[in-house]
């Protein structure tokens, strides 16, 4: 195995990997500083406060011989002997230049500046820099602009690392950024009648190591030290980008991508960053309502669970559709409750919906066609109840709507909880037929022509509210925890098929999970531990085999 | 310096001659035949052994062996590969290329034709100063003319070796001039220097292995071609026998000499004449019957002698045993005593202020900063801890300490060092007469209104 020397200490790397001097410090431990360099993006290693000492150890003698100048940890690739000294005098003192050179021309407006308490210019400068300014003093200056509909640049904040410029070329492909001006006087800039408008504009905000670029959405909306993180995935589309979704007193503020190198790398799609306003929308469900002869009325929880199977066991054969936004978890408790009512009850996935062909960006990241995150986890759950037809499908949505048509089915319940406010997913001749049912149960996050004419309607929860495994389109289960209560009075759809099953005590989706992982081959590999990344389960089930 | 006194020039034979530019004239004075000669005699890894052995060191400033950097190609390449001629001459003081390229150009392109035929280039670019639309024309109408006579093109007298030359004219920006920033200029990007390795000879113009040679160069290969390695090797200073890593400094060399002299111009000499050999035979000696202060020995970025320092040999090794970056492009500016150097750092700074491309932090933000600082001091605020700062800056950044990507910094950095070190009486005078009363100061000082020097 290939050694690498970092700070006298041995650290082994894999015989085919290549890795920079950054990111071999990472494992031993050591942070080495960067502005300019990313994972994703391609190396410029023009920030220079990635310089360290670099050598090589020979093999037989064990003799040190030290490259004499300072190198770029990012452009320095490691092989067996490389040796590496980040901690001496010289190296401490060229960090201690570049951050004094840094704050020659930046405005230290941090008072003011979303990026205070995430910034990566602060913190190097409390770690690196010195603590006296031997710089000419400038006046405050804050230059704005927007550079595109959802992202404004303060032009003087701007340290010139060019990873937003990077990522319009490299990843998004559309080349919108690019530098203007030469020397201390350069900027970032667009071209003028072509602004930063594309899929992927957001990812340069959380590029942005300083607090040049900023997301209009998120602007002096909150201080980021208030912000409670916890990962999450994104529920906008079929490739379940991993994302941490930041919040405070059960209010989101953004979402951001994380690391997923299986999924969505280090990006995310706008669609999905901003796809978070609809959990504080003003017009959700967020009533038991229970509508007897055009009269509705509000109603407790503990009385829909002992009312609604008793309801359902008497309007005759039940069907279900399982909506694509429900987790494993919930999928499978709610199957296990339609069993309960009705061993015949009809298994339906609900409708997924889709907004035509998957878009995909020259840098590898695609936004998929098919706006719900876990159809596929839907149709396992449903093919362990034997809801498989001849032809070897899961029934969908169309055969569900055939099933009320055709009167096969006296109630339904259909599960929903799509995220869309706006337009709704249900139109008026779809929910017709679905008058003529003894029973119909809704359960989504807005009233909709086919809510309007149900019996029971009750309120969904959106992605961070609730918490399970979801299965995207390329068969990873990611499973993820609860970011924020849902609105007063609204019961997770996990917690209601939880109490509906009888289970006593708190939801516990990591008990479900163990469940379904031991009756399903399918989901075997959910019984232990899932990483923050997620498992495959198609390979999962090859090794397995 | 026997050579000296019987020294013809050769580089610039045509001078004087009103239509040497034309191909008639070249071939009158032998040019031409002997890349006839080489490209029937000759296969190019001879070529490649001939410039090698020649001692010929790259003209454009860095003064890298040709034939060595040309072997740097990778053997038995695919292609295709690209020779890129250097006429991006935008160092302060240096005109050298220019009279090459207006009175010569013939000679020029011989020698262009002669290191793609040796490097298996099929195209080169001469890609030419923004600022010469003189040489465009002249330069242009040659490479016309030799098409015409079939020095260029398809089988090139039926040696079935091709070529084509392409002139690109830049946009007018110093950082043109470096090597990589010249070859992202040339497709089309922002002149950014590039990171190395890969360096061009792997991967280059359009990612094919490319060679980087200056106009100057492209003539000596010419003349080389014409007069043989034996003529070259006999004129300049062999190399140092005690030193295995000096290459020696051979052949002819034109020297830019301007500033405070009588006869400012472009005069071709034998590598290793003395600075005061060049000023007093060719300048005519220091204007007005002044002393020099200061004399520039090959562009700005070279940094600083003093006139004790004149009899030092201008060649490869010699300015650099006076504390100067090097022969660089061997443009000699003479500054004479009544320059204050405060005036003439202030001007190099504005210089390198401006043109620092703006990649990497310490270039970009060390330039400016030097530059306000060379301001403050102007406007009577200076301290004397801003001649310590400027030191450091000096002394940090480039591309020797390893802080910067290009050796733009080192140019930058060269003169404040120089002018510190050698007239630190000077500069401590100036602040302590203009600011008499702050000039102890060292606390940070609130900045003078940015001035814009565009």
């Amino acid at each position: 195995m290939p050694t690498v020397i970092v700070d006298d200490q041995e650290i082994e790397i894999g015989a085919d990997e290549r890795l920079n001097c950054i990111e071999v410090a990472r494992r031993a431990g050591v942070e080495i500083p960067h502005y300019c360099w990313h994972p994703g993006l391609s190396v410029v290693a023009s920030c220079r406060m990635c310089l360290i000492q670099a050598g090589t150890r020979n093999a037989e003698t064990g003799e040190v011989s030290m490259i004499p100048k300072l190198v770029p940890g990012c452009q320095t690739p490691v092989k067996d002997g490389t040796v590496i000294v980040t901690n001496s005098e010289a190296v401490q003192e060229s960090r201690a230049r570049v951050e004094e050179a840094l704050l020659i021309d930046h405005p230290i407006d941090c008072p003011i500046c979303d990026k205070a308490g995430e910034c990566l210019l602060q913190d190097y400068h409390f770690e690196h820099g010195q603590s006296e300014r031997r710089a000419d003093i400038h006046a405050f200056s804050s230059r704005r602009r927007d550079v595109g509909p959802t992202v404004t640049l303060f032009v003087d904040r701007c340290i010139m690392c060019t990873r937003c410029v990077r990522f319009t070329r490299e990843v998004s492909g559309t080349a919108e950024l690019m530098v203007s001006a030469r020397g201390a006087k350069e900027e970032i800039d667009t071209f003028p009648g072509f602004p930063l408008d594309n899929k992927l504009a957001g990812n340069v905000v959380d590029l942005c190591p300083v607090g040049a670029l900023g997301d209009k959405d998120f602007l002096y909306q909150q201080r980021v030290w208030f912000l409670k993180k916890t990962e999450n995935v994104c529920g906008g589309c079929a490739a379940g980008c991993s994302i941490v979704t930041e919040h405070n007193q059960d209010t989101v503020y953004r979402l951001k991508p994380r690391e997923n190198l299986h999924v969505n790398k280090w990006w995310m799609c706008d669609e999905g960053r901003y796809g978070w306003h609809h959990l504080h929308n003003a017009t959700r469900i967020v009533e038991v309502s229970h509508r007897n002869n055009e009269d509705s009325q509000a109603i407790e929880w503990a009385d829909v669970l002992r009312r609604l199977p008793k309801e359902l066991t008497d309007a005759g054969r039940l069907g279900i559709a399982v909506s694509p936004m429900l987790t494993v978890e919930e999928a499978w408790m709610l199957c296990s409750v339609a069993r309960t009512i009705d061993p015949d009850a009809y298994l339906a996935v609900g409708h997924v919906p889709s907004t035509g062909a998957d878009e995909s960006f020259p840098g590898g990241f695609t936004i998929r066609g098919e706006k719900a995150p876990n159809r596929i986890g839907v149709e396992m759950v449903l093919s362990m109840f034997g809801t498989v037809s001849e032809s070897g499908t899961v029934p969908g949505w169309n055969d569900f709507l055939e099933q009320v048509r055709a009167k096969t089915i006296q109630s339904a319940w259909v599960t929903a909880g799509y995220p869309t406010p706006e337009t709704s997913w249900c139109d008026e001749a779809t929910a017709a037929p679905f008058e003529e049912l003894n029973c119909l149960v809704v359960q989504d996050l807005f009233e909709s022509p086919l809510s309007n004419r149900a019996t029971w309607c009750l309120p969904a929860v959106g992605f961070a509210e609730r918490s399970g495994t979801w299965v995207n389109c390329g068969h990873r289960a990611q499973t993820f925890e609860q970011a924020i209560r849902p609105p007063a009075g609204v019961w997770p759809e996990g917690r209601f098929f939880w109490n509906l099953l009888g289970r006593s005590g708190l939801y516990d989706p990591e008990s479900i999970r163990k469940q379904i992982a031991e009756s399903s081959a399918n989901f075997a590999v959910l019984s232990g531990d899932v990483p923050s990344i997620g498992l495959d389960l198609r390979l999962q089930q090859v090794a397995g085999t | 310096m026997s050579s000296f006194d019987t020294f013809e020039p050769v580089l610039l034979e045509a001078a004087g001659i009103d239509d040497g530019h034309t191909i008639e004239s070249y071939r009158s004075r032998g040019g031409y035949a002997p890349l006839e000669k080489l490209l029937s005699e000759k296969q190019p890894p001879e070529v490649v052994e001939m410039v090698k052995s020649s001692g010929l060191r790259g003209r454009g400033g860095a003064g890298f062996m040709t034939g060595l950097k040309w072997t740097f190609l990778p053997k038995d390449h695919p292609g295709p590969i690209y020779l890129c001629v250097n006429a991006d001459e935008s160092e302060p003081g240096t005109f050298n290329n220019r009279i090459l390229m207006e009175d010569d150009p013939h000679q020029v392109l011989e020698g262009t034709i002669i290191s793609a035929y040796a490097t298996r280039a099929s195209t080169a670019y001469i890609y030419l100063r923004y600022e010469y639309p003189k040489s465009w024309d002249i330069l242009q109408k040659a490479i016309d003319e030799a098409y015409a006579a079939g020095f260029l093109g398809e089988n090139i007298k039926g040696s079935g070796f091709s070529l084509d030359i392409y002139l690109h004219r830049g946009a007018a920006a110093y950082i043109c001039g470096e090597e990589t920033g010249l070859i992202e200029s040339l497709e089309g990007k922002r002149a950014w220097p590039r990171i190395k390795p890969p360096f061009p000879a792997i991967e280059g113009v359009f990612r094919k292995p490319t060679v980087v040679n200056n106009i100057e160069t492209m003539a000596c290969v010419a003349q080389i071609a014409r007069r043989g390695v034996d003529w070259f090797r006999s004129i300049g200073i062999p190399a140092d026998p005690n030193n295995p890593r000096d290459p020696g400094s051979y052949g002819p060399k034109l020297y830019c000499l301007s500033g405070h002299v009588e006869k400012p111009g472009c005069y071709e000499a034998p590598l290793g004449i003395t600075a005061r050999e060049l000023i007093d035979r060719f300048g005519g000696g220091v204007w007005k019957g002044r002393q020099a202060k200061a004399v520039i020995p090959g562009g700005i970025s070279m940094g600083l002698m003093t006139e004790d320092e004149l009899d030092t040999p201008l060649d490869f090794a010699g300015p650099g045993t006076v504390g100067c970056l090097g022969l660089g492009t061997a443009a000699v500016v003479v500054v004479d005593e009544t320059v204050s150097i405060v005036d003439f750092l202030h001007n190099s700074c504005r210089f390198f202020a401006h043109e620092s491309c703006g990649q990497c932090t310490p270039c970009r933000e060390g330039t400016s900063w030097s530059l306000r600082m060379l301001e403050r001091i102007r406007a009577g605020k200076g301290r004397l801890r801003d001649l310590d700062l400027l030191a450091e800056i000096g002394d940090t950044m480039g591309m020797m300490p390893g802080s910067t990507i290009c050796g733009l910094a080192d140019g930058a950095a060269w003169p404040i060092k120089n002018s510190i070190a050698k007239f630190r009486d000077e500069f401590e005078d100036y602040i302590k007469q203009t600011n008499p009363t702050g000039y102890m100061e060292t606390d940070p000082v609130p900045a003078l209104p940015i001035v814009t020097t565009h």
